[in-house]
Parts: C-alpha cells; structure tokens; sequence
C-alpha cells in the first residue's frame, strides 16, 4: 500500500461542504455518541447498585474510558480484588487495543501532549470511526473532536445514569446481568468475526476449570490457561506447517 | 463501606494498564506488523476472553443451584442470546435480558 505522504500539501481536496475542523468531527462522532448512552446510563446504574458512591461512575469512566473493563473492574473493586488481579485484568481485557496503532492516523494529531490524549481515549470506537482509508489525512481538530466528543457523551450519560441509579429502590435486584448481557453479547459479535468453535470451547473449558481449582482467583487462572492454549496452538500449527513443507519438499522428484 | 483509596489506586491501575497498551504499540509498528504469534494470539482473544467474562459475571448465580438465583439467570440468558442472534442489536438484548433478570429476580425474593 502506497500511503500519501501525511502532509497537507499533498492531501487530496476535500468536497466542498465536508470541510476538515472540529465539526466535521462532530458529525462523524454523533451516531456513536447515542449509541453509547443507554451502555452508559447502564453502567452509572450498576456502580450506584454496587454500594459505590455516585461520583465514582464519572471518574471511572474519565479515567478508565474503557468500557467492557469499567463494567469488570466494579465487580472486581467490590470484590476487594488485589491491585496485581485489576491489573491483569485489564491487561487481557484491552489487550486487542495493540492492535489499532496499526491504523490510528496518530501521525495527523502534532504536539505531545495531543498525542497522549489521543492514545489515552483510542477506544474501540475512536479505532472503528478512524479505520478509513481517507482518515489518513484527517486534521488533528477533526481527530481529537471524535475522541473528545465521545468522551463527553461516555461521561455525561454514565453521571446521568448514577443520578437515575441512586432513585431505584432497594426491593429491585438482579440488575448485575447487565454485566453477563454485555460480555455474552460482545462474545456473540467476536463469534461472528471469528466463527471458531474450538476457540470458544476451549475458553468455556478454562473458565469451568478455573472455577473449580481457583474460585478465589478464578479470573486470572482462566485467562492464564487461554492465552497458554493460544500460544501452545500457534506453536503446534507452526510445527505441523513445518512440517508439511518438508515433507512436500522432499516428495517434489 | 469501600475504602475509597482502593477504588482510587485500582482505577490508577486499570486507566494505566490500559493507556498503556493504546499508546505502547506506536513505538514499536514494524515488530508488531510481523509478529505471526501476536497475530494468532490477537485474532483469537476476542472471543474467548468475552466468553471467560460471561462465564465469570456469572459465577455466583450458578454454584450453588438456587431456584432463585439460576432460574432468572437461564431465563435472562436465553432472552439475551436469543434475541442477540436473532436481531443483533446490542442494547435491545442487553436490556430485554436485564430487564427480565430483574423481574424474576426481584417477584421470586418476594415470594
């Protein structure tokens, strides 16, 4: 792939009305913004439901802004998880965020302290808007406006969420599937990307395994066994690919 | 009552583990471009891990069996999945299968 340069005199010429600043940030950002509102009233629900004071689901979500992990993280706080445990999780949790440097148009965005709000709130969703090939040449106002934007929304919808959670009477429980719900519904979408039943059954297997070996640290011992599974199957496939080519090599006359 | 120093200093730990891995891998593009094992690993976590996490959250409704607890769990479990297939709309299953979670659960602790 031959990228243009990434200065602005060899960036192609926009449309007329699309313009490159802030606003056409923000019109690129909005659907993801109400989109994400009902995920974020959700959440502010369960941090006030977990016996959490209500200005605790803004900070989470400022700070942390990432929101499968915040949803884990109240569980594993009220839990009283050790620091070593949170870390962890995390790291597994948001490890496909490796990942999206390789198309962020991070070049675009100048001056260090921009980038380090820019690699700060590179969420799924900044990476998903951004994956175009024309984002290349995006302004960094254009850039940071979807970033900062969803930001805001992700905040505000989660405050306004703790402010509804704190009027729910005590007599209604079980709102804490809205954890489960969202793990099982980003599984099914990760199904779709990787339709592979080993995958998904060796993980159910290391979970269950890690109930019953390890309850109090189940988590990390699970995640432990998968990604040991992962790596032992890439060094299997590695060896029978080896293999093969050999064998194809020496049957070759 | 939680002590808030451990909420604070574990969303420290989690907002710098994560920053971490969104802005680590800009120093380092050509490795990671041609790490094959990163790559498996990568394609692979997605799913898994979402599927760890489910089975996790879920871990204290199932052991030990209750009628009060597993029954809205299956119930809630099969709306979500069920309607997750079927429309494939993320908040509409996540909210029929709370919504139905916390009815069952909140008529069976009544009863």
């Amino acid at each position: 792939m031959s990228a243009p340069a990434p200065d602005t005199a060899s960036a192609p010429p926009l449309a007329p009305d699309a313009g490159d600043g802030a606003a056409a940030g923000w019109r690129t950002v909005m659907p993801a913004c109400i989109a994400v509102i009902p995920l974020g009233l959700a959440f502010g629900v369960l941090v006030v439901q977990s016996g959490l004071d209500w200005w605790w689901a803004p900070a989470f979500a400022a700070f942390v802004f990432a929101g499968s992990l915040e949803f884990l993280l109240v569980g594993l706080i009220t839990a009283a998880a050790p620091l070593a445990q949170i870390a962890v999780s995390s790291l597994l949790v948001n490890f496909r965020h490796v990942f999206y440097a390789l198309t962020f148009p991070l070049h675009r965005v100048h001056g260090l302290g921009w980038k380090a709000y820019s690699t700060f709130a590179l969420t799924d969703e900044a990476y998903a808007l951004t994956a175009t090939p024309d984002a290349a040449n995006w302004s960094r106002a254009r850039i940071i406006a979807i970033q900062a934007g969803f930001h805001a929304a992700w905040v505000a919808s989660v405050a306004l969420g703790a402010g509804l959670g704190t009027l729910i009477p005590p007599e209604v429980q079980g709102l804490d599937f809205a954890v489960t719900a969202l793990f099982v519904v980003l599984g099914m979408d990760a199904y779709r990307v990787r339709r592979s039943v080993p995958v998904a059954l060796v993980a159910i297997a290391c979970a269950v395994a890690a109930a019953f070996l390890a309850p109090d640290d189940m988590l990390l011992v699970a995640m432990a066994l998968f990604v040991a599974a992962l790596i032992g199957s890439y060094l299997g496939g590695r060896r029978r690919r080896r293999t093969a080519s050999a064998s194809a090599r020496e049957d070759r006359p | 009552m939680i002590d808030p120093v451990s909420v604070a200093s574990s969303i420290a730990v989690a907002a710098a583990v994560t920053w971490t891995l969104r802005a680590a891998p800009f120093a380092a593009l050509v490795p990671l471009r041609r790490s094959e094992l990163l790559a498996h690993v990568g394609e692979r976590m997605p799913l898994g891990v979402m599927l760890i996490l489910a089975v996790y959250s879920m871990r204290g409704a199932m052991a030990p069996v209750e009628t009060s607890t597993t029954l809205p769990l299956v119930v809630a479990l099969a709306v979500t999945v069920g309607l997750h297939a079927w429309r494939r709309n993320a908040v509409l299953s996540m909210f029929a299968g709370t919504a139905v979670h916390v009815l069952l659960r909140s008529v069976l602790a009544l009863a």
